[in-house]
């Protein structure tokens, strides 16, 4: 039976690991080499390194950071950040990518998913979604009384698609969206509660409901973990696989930790211990 | 100082990952798409990332399906991976129409999307492809499988055992090969590369205990 994945996440910029809220204010979080190895040594079942630098030197290093990171780590490596072409997608599995996460040059050529998917298969292609919650409609102070549960439940909730790191709010529905790149090619989705992350407030989970109902492939949950429970209420909401920077990076909890939680909560988790 | 190991270059393949892992265990792996190469190495790795059709058409045009086919039928020292593992049955649901190798006789399928759930009187969507972490359930008397944790990326799977081959088995859905394994050949449907320690050790394995007479087996002016 299959088992539910823990997954740290590094953002990396100029070959360090940094964190920030909602993109903002980046801070130092150290070597992304050591975080790799301590965090597969901690039982980690896959690793994400986005790459958040903004420069074309920026990304000459982040190549060099993925070929680093893949000297020591035997567990798989997603890449994201800045893949706008297939040879972009090439460059990261040659450096030593497993998967290749597409978020906003897919958004404005959905046809790069399936150019992808064609070259490298479908179980290598991550899409990668920011999803904003959409503004609540204003409530109309001249109704009724008595109206307002009615009105808020005939407006369910909804997500827009954020592209470009958060400059640019797209007028594309989130669900339909997910439904649609996983028809085109992507082979999972990185689903990211643009609301949520960094927040520490935990995942969205009407996101992650409405998103894995929608949807076949594995949906991996990330935005706002501040602990194991949010990790497991993310599976319970129908996540695959739980994405954690900060509550790693901070060493409030071990991966180990985490799992340990999961298994106490009736999660099938990767037992790692093994002799040979 | 080992022997070198020979990976097949697929071009798609999740190369740097497979080198990457026989670096840190101190096997130089070299890439090649050389005819003789393949024919001859005392051991190759078939990686496989991508469709069956494709990666067929990528090792006939290279012109080395010939050399494949003689040296898996001999059971010389030769390790597939993930597609790779496919590739050896005759046909994939994947590519309609396409030959595979044809080591043995058997289709390869489709994970089933949806499976019968024990709790409701109707079937649940499953996901595909399965990404992650699943058991191997080793068979008794096997040269290089033990139980334990693999990755698996994989939309299709090899669900009868083929005559002749140890294999192990694990389940999404439905049962399948997780490995299957005869004298030097080991063909997994996981990534032992992407497998941990548990991989690693299998790698090693696999290497140390290739049977050296195949290994050495003259291949020149075979039929």
């Amino acid at each position: 039976m299959l088992t539910s994945r823990v997954i740290p996440c590094l953002d990396c910029r100029d070959g360090r690991v940094v964190k920030g809220v909602q993109f903002q204010g980046l801070r130092d979080a150290g070597d992304p080499v050591e975080l790799a190895a301590r965090y597969e040594a901690e039982g980690a079942d896959e690793l994400v390194i986005l790459d958040v630098s903004a420069t074309p030197q920026g990304r000459a290093n982040q190549t060099d950071t993925i070929k680093r990171v893949r000297k020591v780590l035997s567990i798989p490596l997603t890449v994201g950040g800045g893949v706008r072409t297939s040879d972009d997608a090439k460059r990261l599995l040659d450096a030593g990518a497993d998967k290749v996460g597409v978020n906003t040059a897919a958004v404005l050529d959905p046809a790069l998913l399936t150019k992808l998917a064609e070259r490298f298969g479908r179980q290598c292609i991550v899409i990668a979604i920011d999803a904003a919650r959409t503004e609540p409609p204003e409530t109309n102070p001249t109704r009724k009384r008595g109206a307002t549960a009615a009105i808020v439940s005939s407006q369910p909730t909804s997500w827009h698609v954020v592209i470009r790191s958060g400059e640019d709010r797209r007028p594309l529905d989130a669900i339909e969206w997910a439904r649609n790149s996983t028809h085109l090619g992507a082979g999972e989705i990185l689903l990211t509660s643009w609301d949520r992350d960094g927040t520490k407030a935990g995942y969205d989970f009407d996101l992650l409901r409405a998103v894995s109902s929608a949807v076949t492939v594995p949906v991996i949950a990330s935005g706002g973990a501040a602990g194991p429970q949010h990790l497991i209420e993310a599976l319970q909401a129908g996540a695959d696989a739980v994405l954690a920077a900060s509550i790693f990076h901070d060493g409030h909890y071990t991966v180990r930790q985490v799992k340990e939680a999961l298994a106490k909560a009736g999660f099938r988790v990767r037992d790692d211990t093994v002799t040979f | 100082m080992p022997t070198p190991l020979h990976i097949i270059s697929t071009g798609t393949a999740n190369t740097a990952s497979v080198l990457a892992a026989w670096e840190r265990l101190g096997i130089e792996a070299i890439l090649t798409t050389n005819e003789s190469d393949v024919r001859e190495a005392p051991r190759i790795v078939l990686p496989g990332v991508g469709s069956f059709g494709a990666a067929m058409r990528l090792l006939e045009a290279e012109g080395l399906v010939p050399a494949l086919r003689e040296r898996l039928a001999a059971g010389r020292p030769t390790l597939c991976i993930c597609l790779g593992l496919q590739l050896l049955a005759t046909a994939s649901d994947e590519s309609p129409g396409a030959k595979g190798l044809g080591v043995f006789r058997a289709t390869v399928s489709r994970l089933p999307d949806h499976i019968e759930a024990a709790h409701l009187p109707r079937q649940v969507p499953q996901r595909v492809p399965q990404l992650g972490w699943n058991q191997v359930e080793a068979p008794k008397g096997s040269r290089f499988l033990t139980d334990g944790f693999a990755y698996y990326a994989n939309s299709y799977c090899l669900r009868e055992v083929p005559q002749g081959w140890l294999a192990a088995t694990t389940t999404y859905g439905v049962r399948f090969c997780a490995a299957i394994e005869r004298a030097g050949v080991l063909a997994c449907q996981f990534h032992p590369e992407l497998s941990g320690r548990w991989g690693a050790a299998l790698l090693k394995r696999w290497y140390d205990e290739s049977p050296a007479a195949h290994a050495n087996a003259p291949a020149k002016g075979a039929a």
